[in-house]
């Protein structure tokens, strides 16, 4: 893992001291609630429905045990207990309170964390493949390339004001985990002919115009990366607009001027900029690579694993769902649900992330992961230590069995924290998981990816849910629309309204109504709900949605 | 004819905890939104809202609110202030906790 230097130990005192003083001006009076803001902004702080809300990054979703163990303790002395995991890698805690922010601050910085640039309109976190550095379909580790990204973006003159939001994922693998094409500039790292370098997407997003993201660029060399980044930003900067908040982001401006116009300009700054990177980029990278070796495996049986499988019924279900194959022989990834059904998406509480940290400090060389899906990951655990992780996980009410079933749910905090949003999400997810545990069926409906956004921002990335919801704001009641046939992966596409939404008390059975249509025209469990829903189209799941209410105002 | 005038409270976050306050009629901020002061008449309401604004050492974010009247206070009209007076629907945290 990344080990902060000298440079970046003295930058984030200075800024954690600078945002003291201000905080203190502000509660003196000096400062305005119109100058303050954008100042609290720059270092994660809003302020929420209820309360402030810090968002602490957590770069390419990569923690040690110390730092998991540290957010707990800020999660006990400054907040209730609990922390949030975010769609971007990140953690928020709801309910700090304003004179005790510097001090959070500080508690993070002594762990290299922040949560500087995790709001305004600047690059954000830089996220990455949660399975970055384990997955056996990998071609290289993509943390390195999302360090270097960080590095030059945090405090980068030139893009602390750019026109909106600025949002980087970088993946390593052909297996798209890390939804590239829904954001600003995705990076793929690629080979061709034996050669290392990227392909990158540019104007992706969801939010209220989702697009996905185009190819810029089929294959940038290693070396020219910085260049070629800071050339897109800056064409960005100059040519995005800046008279409307809604067409602000870069998807737009691709939009508008075209895919081509923009690789034009890009082009042409980039070979100005070119000249201008002196090859220590290169060298920063290869230190920082080098902070990133693959820990040391071992060697050992693995029949102790094999063996609980075959006995326990239950770990075999958690085992069949929540492993995922390594590219070590005999090692596997954990993904630890953040998803008990009936429980708050994304939400761990202090003893929670102090047993996560103890299992990735004893079976998990120290590694810990935050996936854009709300989970947490141990990236490398020998199989033989499963037995033990999943009897410490079920202890902790962490051991359920659902990763990628229907009650995975992706939620935004919707209505229920956020100020942006038209509806609430947390109770919607809540409801659905614990609908389809009553009902046992979600291990036979298989793989699904249930997303829900409380408002139009898509902060729960509706838009690329195989089955997406939408909660709004019809003429001040709430109202849920359904859309279908997303996908979020390397063959991403934005999914489809079935029609009119659904009430609060409603939606629930509409979503059943969607699975039990699936259930009965798949031609057998090896179809998925999406290779289902491409099969046949949107009509028969539209049937199942509306038909039934048709007939029921008939029959009125 | 003009429309009929909602009624309005003036609420806003406080500046320290960030918690939702309400402005009452003798010029206090109170957590609970029965002790507001129901404003009934548009010019008032406007007044009260900037006389509220002045107040940048106490709150953040004033703005006017529309309610009805209840029997023990004033009662929100949309589901948004509904959960501003009472906190998340999924712990029992905020306001809910304090009363």
């Amino acid at each position: 893992m990344y080990q902060y230097n000298e440079f970046d130990h003295a930058f984030l005192a200075e800024r954690n001291a600078q945002f003291r003083k201000q905080v203190e001006r502000r509660i003196d009076g000096s400062l305005t609630e119109e100058e303050f803001r954008p100042l609290r902004l720059m270092n994660g702080l809003y302020l929420q429905l209820h309360a402030y809300m810090l968002r602490v990054a957590i770069p390419y979703g990569t923690l040690s045990s110390a730092q998991m163990r540290q957010l707990a303790v800020i999660a006990e002395k400054w907040d209730k207990g609990y922390g949030h995991f975010t769609t971007r890698q990140n953690i928020q805690y709801n309910w700090p309170k304003l004179p005790d922010v510097p001090d959070i601050l500080d508690a993070l910085g002594e762990v290299n964390l922040h949560a500087i640039q995790t709001s305004g309109n600047t690059i954000r976190n830089v996220t990455a493949d949660h399975f970055a550095g384990a997955a056996r379909d990998e071609i290289a580790d993509p943390r390195p390339v999302a360090e270097l990204l960080r590095q030059w973006s945090t405090d980068h003159p030139e893009f602390q004001f750019l026109p909106r939001k600025f949002k980087f994922a970088v993946t390593g693998s052909p297996n798209d985990r890390a939804v590239t094409r829904a954001h600003d500039i995705g990076v793929r790292m690629i080979e061709r002919d034996g050669e290392a370098g990227y392909e990158v997407l540019v104007g992706g997003g969801l939010g209220r115009t989702p697009m996905i993201g185009k190819v810029i660029r089929d294959f940038l060399p290693k070396e020219d990366l910085l260049p070629y980044m800071e050339a897109i930003v800056s064409v960005y900067n100059t040519l995005g607009r800046r008279d409307n908040k809604y067409k602000a982001r870069i998807k737009i401006t691709v939009h508008e001027n075209g895919i081509d116009t923009i690789r034009d300009k890009v082009e042409a700054r980039f070979a100005e900029l070119k000249p201008l990177f002196s090859g220590v980029d290169q060298e920063m990278l290869a230190e920082i690579e080098r902070q990133f070796a693959p820990p040391a495996f071992r060697n050992g049986p693995t029949d102790t694993f094999e063996a609980a499988r075959e006995a326990d019924p239950i770990f075999r279900a958690w085992a069949d769902t929540n492993l995922t194959a390594h590219r070590v022989d005999g090692y596997a990834i954990v993904t630890i649900s953040l998803k008990k059904h009936g429980d708050t998406p994304g939400d761990a509480t202090a003893d929670q992330m102090r047993l996560m940290a103890d299992l990735a400090e004893k079976y998990g060389h120290d590694e810990l992961r935050i996936s854009h899906e709300q989970n947490v990951i141990l990236p490398h655990v020998h199989k033989s230590d499963l037995p033990a992780i999943y009897a410490a996980l079920k202890e902790a009410k962490l051991a359920t069995a659902n990763v990628g079933l229907i009650s995975d749910i992706i939620a935004c905090p919707g209505m229920d924290y956020c100020s942006l949003a038209t509806a609430r999400s947390i109770p919607v997810a809540q409801e659905i998981a614990q609908r389809f545990e009553d009902l046992k069926m979600e291990h036979d409906v298989g793989p699904l990816k249930l997303k829900i956004s409380g408002c139009i921002n898509a902060c729960g990335h509706h838009h690329v849910g195989h089955i997406g919801i939408l909660g709004l704001d019809r003429a001040g009641v709430e109202n849920y629309q359904i859309t279908l046939g997303g996908d979020g992966t390397e063959t991403a596409e934005i999914g489809q309204r079935t029609g009119p939404g659904f009430a609060y008390d409603e939606i629930t059975d509409a979503i059943e109504r969607i699975v039990r249509a699936y259930l009965e025209l798949r031609e057998g469990p090896d179809e998925t709900f999406l290779m289902a829903y491409r099969r046949v189209g949107a009509d028969p799941f539209k049937a199942a949605l509306y038909e039934d209410e048709k007939a029921k105002t008939r029959a009125a | 004819m003009p429309r009929a005038f909602t009624p309005k409270v003036v609420t806003a976050n406080a500046l320290l905890e960030g918690d939702v306050v309400y402005l009452t009629a003798d010029d206090q901020w109170t957590r609970d939104l029965k002790q507001a002061e129901l404003i009934t008449d548009e010019a008032v309401a406007d007044l009260r809202l900037l006389e509220a604004e002045r107040r940048a050492a106490e709150v953040v974010g004033p703005y006017l609110a529309d309610m009805v009247a209840g029997d023990g206070g004033p009662e929100p009209t949309h589901f948004r202030e509904d959960f501003r007076r009472t906190g998340p629907s999924n712990y029992h945290h905020g306001k809910q906790a304090e009363a």
